[in-house]
């Protein structure tokens, strides 16, 4: 087990930057995971920590020791890919297997060793098949096993449930958080699925265009974003934006947006004039015209069975999404209804994108908040 | 699928078919069994309508003629030789240009060009530079003190054999370049990422996990190559003639059908390398479908 701390790490190719000076302290057991819109270079981050991608600027420590130098092979971590990356002319044992045998253990000690870990992963009745004899899940328990069974100081997992169907992704996931609960090993995950980062992980790395935008445990990232982009990224479906304006004069303290929305908002820490305001799904409810805080019209309802989404048209291109409790009665659909939400729920972003801090909120840090 | 749509269907399948049947009938089959026919009489190329059926004795006179044997034996050794260099040579290359080396685009050009020349052509440039008196061979292995007068290198009986393997390997080996590097440009890269971070040397990925996994790739390069070289007839010729130091099977049947006019005779000895050629095929074929078998 071993702690991971990247030191201002940076990587192009050629021209082309994927990752600008990221610095990141990962604990010894720490389950994190790195997501982000694809391209965003969280993939490439993972295979730097791996010595598949050699950084081009800053430092790999790993367990207090600088490896930027040392190739992956000697850098004691086990790599789950994506499509598994299986040696296809072996059978599971001998996947499993194969690097105990370049160590020069016995034979015996290493079928024993594959044997454990085929059991704990549930494919020891498929030993003597061949990869392609498996399903995509086997074939990922195999993949698993085949980092497991070196027993690694680091296990590292390049979005290794996304060729699944849904199904097996939620059962795939458990098992790598009972995993982790086991093993107690430093996990280091990528994936673009918010959801899964959100359930799995101890800590997430919100990154995008190369940059790290937030880390912070699950809870902080859904409560407390530090910007448009993490508030937006996390959770599902996603926060609604609407872009308003502070207003002046007689109505200063109070910002005005489409759909008639008027509401007193004071920002506790001016980085900049408001711009944008956004509520997630939950925090709203449909209300009639007159007791909402902004109109808007009901276009559309998803029903999902359990829970039901409205979609709101408030301008010609914003739509904000309602989660309802119930179904509402189809004669309201077509016509204008009222968004009405807590303000606590609104976050309000200024226009660089930044979190913008209100008073009067508990969002708001203590000193902020006034009588 | 109804029958009457299943019937309708195998009518359009034997449509389909019917151009490919008669060109194979035209050239293969009808030739062919010509050849068949003819190995079993003894008729002139003078005159091919005047004969009589012999049985087995043209193909008893060519296994009882040391000539024959001898050309076998040449036939086999060129094979075996140049088959295994160009492999050897073609997986290094192959290997090489897998890699993400500079200038790489330009040498899986370059290589081919040895291979887009015409054999007659490519044997007579070698013959000229290899040539004891004019040839820039001689020249510089003179002027580099290896040699203090020019090597015979066609006409020396020892040597002769060598001069023809090594223009083979020149002309061939790209091909075996080409097929090697489509199979190695199959083989998913994050398998040999994953082996590295495993920490599995590089000998290992090379013999574990390199190899096994290029052998339908070097399998069907082999077989062509192996197939093509117990034919050859071109090279030989153009640079010996009739030598028997590297005279081929294909030579030999030659030279009873055209040069001694012998119909029946240079019929057999035809037959005789038709089924030389289909018994390796059939071998190495059968070997590469066992490991199919096997899965490996």
């Amino acid at each position: 087990m071993a702690s991971v701390s990247l030191e201002s790490v940076s990587k192009n190719f050629g021209t082309h930057t994927v990752i600008q000076g990221v610095d990141l302290e990962i604990n010894d057991g720490e389950f994190v995971v790195f997501v982000g819109p694809s391209g965003c270079g969280k993939s490439t981050l993972l295979r730097i920590v791996a010595g598949l991608v050699a950084a081009s600027k800053g430092a790999v420590k790993i367990g207090g020791d600088d490896v930027t130098d040392v190739p992956a092979s000697k850098r004691g971590v086990a790599f789950v890919f994506q499509s598994y990356a299986l040696y296809p002319h072996m059978s599971v044992a001998r996947n499993i297997g194969f690097a105990l045998e370049t160590l020069g253990m016995a034979k015996d000690a290493i079928s024993q060793k594959v044997s454990t870990v085929a059991r704990m992963l549930k494919v020891d009745h498929l030993m003597e098949r061949r990869p392609r004899e498996l399903s995509g899940g086997q074939r990922q328990r195999v993949a698993i096993g085949r980092a497991l069974v070196r027993q690694p100081e680091i296990f590292l997992f390049d979005e290794p449930l996304s060729n699944l169907d849904s199904d097996l992704r939620m059962e795939m996931r458990m098992e790598i958080a009972k995993l982790h609960d086991v093993l107690k090993t430093t996990m280091i995950y990528v994936t673009h699925d918010q959801s899964e980062a959100m359930t799995l992980a101890d800590r997430i790395v919100v990154l995008n265009h190369g940059r790290i935008e937030q880390v912070g445990t699950p809870q902080q990232l859904y409560h407390t974003p530090d910007n448009r982009f993490v508030a937006g990224f996390i959770g599902s479906p996603r926060m609604n934006f609407l872009a308003v304006s502070p207003q002046t004069g007689a109505n200063a303290g109070r910002i005005a947006g489409p759909g008639n929305l008027s509401m007193a908002m004071v920002a506790s820490n001016p980085t900049g004039p408001i711009a944008e305001i956004g509520v997630r799904p939950e925090g709203l409810r449909l209300v009639s015209e007159a007791d909402g805080r902004i109109a808007c019209t009901l276009e559309r309802v998803e029903d999902l069975g359990h829970e039901h989404f409205g979609y709101c048209r408030i301008t010609e291109d914003t739509v904000w999404v309602v989660r309802l409790a119930s179904a509402p009665s189809s004669d309201q659909i077509g016509k204008t209804v009222g968004l009405d939400f807590a303000d606590s729920a609104v976050f309000a972003f200024a226009g660089d994108g930044k979190r913008v801090l209100l008073k009067g909120t508990p969002q708001a840090n203590a000193e902020a908040r006034e009588p | 699928m109804s029958a009457k749509l299943a019937r309708r269907d195998h009518r359009a399948a034997w449509l389909f078919l019917l151009p490919v049947v008669a060109v194979i009938l035209l050239v293969a089959v009808w030739p062919l069994s010509r050849t068949f026919f003819f190995s079993f009489t003894d008729a002139y190329l003078d005159d091919p309508s005047v004969y009589s059926m012999v049985g087995f004795d043209n193909f008893i006179e060519v296994i009882n003629d040391h000539s024959w044997w001898v050309a076998v034996k040449n036939t086999l050794v060129f094979t075996v030789i140049s088959v295994a260099i160009e492999t050897t040579l073609g997986l290094a290359i192959a290997l090489l240009l897998n890699e993400m080396i500079p200038g790489r685009g330009l040498a899986r050009a370059a290589i081919l060009v040895p291979w887009a020349i015409p054999v007659v052509v490519a044997t007579k440039i070698w013959e000229w530079m290899l040539n004891d008196q004019f040839g820039v061979i001689n020249k510089i292995l003179s002027g580099l003190g290896v040699v203090d007068h020019g090597i015979a290198w066609t006409a020396s009986s020892s040597l002769i054999m060598g001069v023809v393997i090594f223009i083979d390997v020149w002309m061939t080996t790209p091909f075996m370049v080409l097929l090697i590097l489509a199979g190695l440009q199959l083989i998913s890269p994050e398998i040999f990422e994953a082996a590295e971070v495993d920490g599995i040397p590089a000998w290992k990925r090379f013999w574990s996990i390199t190899l096994p996994m290029l052998r339908p790739a070097i399998g069907v390069a082999v077989l062509f190559r192996v197939l093509d070289a117990l034919r050859m007839f071109d090279l030989s010729y153009v640079l010996a003639a009739s030598n028997e130091n590297v005279m081929t099977v294909s030579i030999y049947a030659r030279d009873r059908l055209i040069s001694f006019q012998e119909l029946g005779i240079g019929s057999a000895a035809s037959t005789w390398v038709f089924l030389l050629v289909a018994f390796v095929a059939i071998i190495i074929i059968g070997a590469l479908r066992l490991d199919r078998a096997a899965g490996t």
